[in-house]
């Protein structure tokens, strides 16, 4: 197990230095000029050329990489070309309201979804299982902006009950933190719920059919004991590897949700870096993405352990 | 049930403080009282951060700006956002008022001699920078020197200036080669760049570099600690400001600050910002899409009005090096062709009170704008005759490449009338949507559209930088050296020099009027329109005036 996890930590680091090779040529040959967005609409050329200059980007494709990779190695991601700021000081700025809307998110997502998808596994083909299914549809369907603006209408608007926008950091509050994620962490939530909540169904529809199930009925074993325990921790391993994979899908609902509830967190820093071409941004946020991700399934392959015991590394 | 105030010590009722608690507000107040059953320490804790927030935020001036404050140097960035917040922390030597008229500012007294070579300027007495040292002349030598290198009015006084050197501490002297008439407004103008003072330490920076401090001696602190670009950025009021006696007018005059605070919160999405306003989360919303205008004019609580009279010009920039428009009669039969109000209602909508057609290329309203040789404008649009005249410049069907910048909601809606005139004059067009970053490379290259170049592209410019040649950059008519499509018209810039050397309103007039009939003659670019926008903010905001940008000084928050 500790010589896999070793393993493992160690085979991202060529994962890495593909994304990193990968981002930086991607953004090489994208078209597009910070030079010009920085000088301004009004700027001539020629102050377009000495700004591009300024910013080393007219040097050659290696002699730009090698110097990135160079200050990689030694944890300094560069600074941000609009900004002048550290790359690694913008991403401690945002990384917070991310984190905070992703982990609300997944707390929510996991409490609502996981007991719904029971209850349809359970009352197969009834008016719940239809009715959660149907949720299910239209968490999938509606976009999570659409979503973002009922509930913005509905509970800010109209009723008073939570503000519209923006970010309370946790230590300013628990209340204040927590208020301004409810409706976002709802909002990007309505896919991963629905997500979760149809993996649980059928794998439990699945788990359910089985023979020891059957056994445990046979024995007189009660509802609640055969659903939760004997049969969801059964199902648990496709439904933990949906909830991981999942976590890509709100990284990318979180750049939508950010700035639908102007939060500041790094969706929105990544949107306003491409916009602007601020390449050392980009690049820093994606390689810390994907750096996130990595982990997230190399987490969840530990976590197989815990649920099957079958599995062994 | 209790409002609490900033006051610490003191618990206020809601009758006597005046003020009105909302839902929210309930609900937090409920939270804090349930933190009061839990322990008296920690409901202590949450009423004291209720009162201090309640407090904070009656002081605070929370403004939603038209993008991101992405970096703070005037010089060295000039989009007008920067320019804008820039004016709360730098000030100037001059500054325009609604006439155009250049004021003294931080200048007590200016001489000039009698060939109008040298200039003796003299500081006011008392100015301080943020971090408590005197403003000196050093640092308005070293700023100004900074400036010229990127502003164009700077760089024709650089090209002209035999000496720039402080005198003393509040004096300096400007000598120059050639009489510059137009110095002062020159140093007042509101134009990107702006000639802003700053400490000598920070003016020498390269200006081509950033400046890495935000010290300067106007009436706000730039708070960098909160500054979080992309969301947030604060300003504290300076209380060390030393502001003029006369009234504030646009540039010019005592820029008191009402407020204690000054907060921009980054909005990127128009509907939340709507949404934030009309809930009272921010105050003042500098530029509202019209879309959401109609629903926020029913929210007693909101007030709304046109941010600048001065507005915008909508711009059809030809490429003058490769054809078809290369040949003016080509960029004639487009001129022809255009139909202002269809740009305008795909632009800005149906209200009236946004638009206007515009004959000139001086800005309308303005003392300038003159119609002289305007008649490709104002007689009868005839695609007919559009048409003919594009034929006789030779085209025969090549494909014309737009680029369209579809984040840009003016530029898309241009672009897309644009794409239906020219397939209208039979033109074969290559519309590339793309965004704003890839058309502001992509227009730097003079190549043929084959090769990575372009034929026309859309932007609008400030109408404030179309009042006068001074800086109007897509007025200049100086082949490969002027903006991004590279017209050549010695008229234009015979014109352009004589307002210059114009000493009095007539000669200016005179020479603006040479200067537009050259320009429709030749059609440096397409006018598609003149354009404003609202502004809106809360019924407790007072002192909001319209303007080329929003003037934060005046303005009071009940």
């Amino acid at each position: 197990m500790f010589a896999y996890t070793v393993r493992r930590v160690l085979a991202t680091i060529p994962v890495m230095a593909i994304v990193a090779l990968f981002v930086f040529s991607l953004l090489y040959i994208a078209p597009g000029d910070p030079a010009a967005v920085i000088a301004g609409d009004q700027a001539t050329p020629d102050d377009v050329e000495r700004i591009r200059a300024s910013l080393g980007l007219d040097r050659p494709f290696l002699v730009r990489f090698g110097e990135w990779v160079f200050r990689i190695l030694q944890g300094d991601m560069g600074v941000s070309i609009f900004t002048n700021l550290p790359v690694t000081t913008m991403i401690q700025q945002r990384i917070e309201p991310t984190l905070s809307l992703m982990v609300l998110t997944v707390c929510l997502a996991v409490s609502v979804a996981i007991p719904l998808g029971v209850l349809a596994a359970w009352k197969q083909g009834t008016i719940i299982d239809r009715a959660v299914m149907g949720m299910a549809v239209l968490g999938f369907s509606v976009p999570v902006f659409v979503v973002g603006y009922v509930l913005a209408y509905i509970f800010a608007l109209e009723l008073d009950w939570l503000p519209v926008q923006g970010y309370t950091s946790m230590t300013e509050g628990f209340w204040p933190w927590l208020e301004n994620l409810i409706l976002p962490a709802i909002a990007l939530g309505g896919v991963y719920i629905a997500l979760i909540a149809r993996i649980t169904r059928a794998t439990m529809l699945e788990v359910l059919s089985q023979d020891y199930i059957r056994t445990a009925r046979a024995k007189g074993a009660g509802q609640r004991s055969i659903l939760f325990l004997h049969a969801l921790k059964n199902a648990a391993v496709p439904i933990v590897t949906v909830i991981g994979i999942g976590v890509a899908l709100l990284i990318g609902g979180a750049v939508v949700t950010e700035s639908v509830f102007a939060i500041p967190g790094l969706g929105r820093l990544t949107v306003d870096a491409i916009l602007r071409r601020d390449y050392p941004v980009i690049q820093g946020v994606v390689l810390l993405f994907s750096f996130v991700y990595v982990l997230v399934n190399l987490a969840i392959d530990l976590l197989y352990t815990l649920f099957d015991p079958r599995i062994r590394y | 049930m209790r409002q609490f105030d900033c006051n610490p010590g003191g618990v206020v009722p809601v009758w006597e403080s005046g003020a009105s608690m909302d839902r929210r507000g309930f609900l937090k107040a409920t939270a804090a009282g349930v933190g009061l059953g839990a322990g008296v320490g920690g409901a202590l804790g949450g009423l004291s951060r209720a009162a201090l927030a309640q407090g904070a935020a009656a002081r605070t001036l929370r403004f939603v700006p038209q993008a991101n404050l992405a970096n703070y140097d005037p010089i060295w960035g000039t989009q007008f956002v920067v320019r804008n917040a820039s004016m709360l922390v730098w000030d100037t030597l001059y500054g325009i008022d609604n006439t155009f008229t250049p004021r003294r500012q931080m200048v007590e007294s200016e001489e000039v001699s009698g060939d109008g070579l040298t200039w003796n300027f003299r500081l006011r007495n008392g100015l301080r920078w943020h971090d408590g040292e005197p403003v000196r002349a050093a640092d308005c030598v070293a700023s100004l020197s900074r400036w010229m290198v990127r502003d164009g009015m700077g760089q024709m006084l650089r090209a002209t200036t035999d000496e720039l050197a402080a005198t003393d501490d509040r004096g300096f002297r400007w000598r120059l080669r050639q009489p510059y008439p137009k110095l002062l407004l020159a140093l007042g103008k509101n134009n990107t760049p702006v000639a802003f003072m700053m400490p000598e330490r920070l003016a020498r920076t390269d200006p081509f570099q950033q400046i890495t401090e935000y010290v300067g001696s106007g009436p706000m602190r730039f708070n960098r600690n909160e500054w979080v670009p992309g969301a947030r950025a604060t300003w504290s009021r300076f209380d060390g400001y030393v502001p003029r006696e006369e009234p504030p007018n646009w540039l010019s005059g005592g820029k008191r600050m009402l407020v204690e605070r000054v907060e921009w919160v980054i909005q990127p999405d128009p509907g939340t910002a709507s949404a934030a306003l009309q809930s009272g989360e921010v105050d003042w919303w500098e530029t509202p899409l019209n879309d959401l205008v109609p629903v926020m004019r029913r929210n007693r609580n909101i007030r709304i009005d046109i941010a600048d009279p001065l507005g915008n010009v909508g711009v059809f920039r030809f490429n003058h090096l490769h054809p078809p428009f290369n040949d003016p009669r080509a960029r004639q039969a487009i001129a022809m062709a255009i139909s202002q109000p269809d740009y305008m209602r795909a632009v800005v909508g149906d209200d009236q009170a946004l638009w206007q057609v515009m004959n000139s290329v001086f800005t309308p309203g303005t003392p300038n704008y003159t119609e002289a040789g305007s008649e490709i404008l104002t007689r009868p649009r005839d695609m007919a005759a559009a048409r003919r005249l594009l034929a006789e410049s030779g085209y025969s069907g090549q494909p014309v490449t737009i680029l369209v910048a579809q984040d840009l909601a003016p530029l898309s809606a241009m672009g897309q009338v644009s794409n239906a005139l020219m397939r209208g004059l039979g033109m074969n067009v290559d519309y590339v949507a793309t965004d704003w970053g890839t058309v502001g490379s992509r227009r730097a290259s003079k190549e043929p559209p084959g090769r990575g170049g372009w034929q026309v592209f859309h932007t609008w410019f400030a109408g404030a930088d179309c009042t006068n040649p001074a800086s109007y950059l897509g007025l200049r008519a100086h082949g490969e050296q002027a903006w991004f499509g590279w017209p050549s018209d010695p008229a234009i810039e015979t014109g352009r020099d004589k307002w210059f050397a114009a000493r009095s309103a007539a000669e200016e007039k005179a020479a603006c009027e040479e200067i537009n009939r050259a320009a429709m003659i030749s059609q440096p670019f397409g006018i598609t329109g003149f354009y404003k926008s609202y502004q809106a903010w809360r019924s407790n905001i007072t002192g909001i005036s319209s303007g080329p940008l929003p003037w934060f000084w005046g303005v009071s928050k009940g």
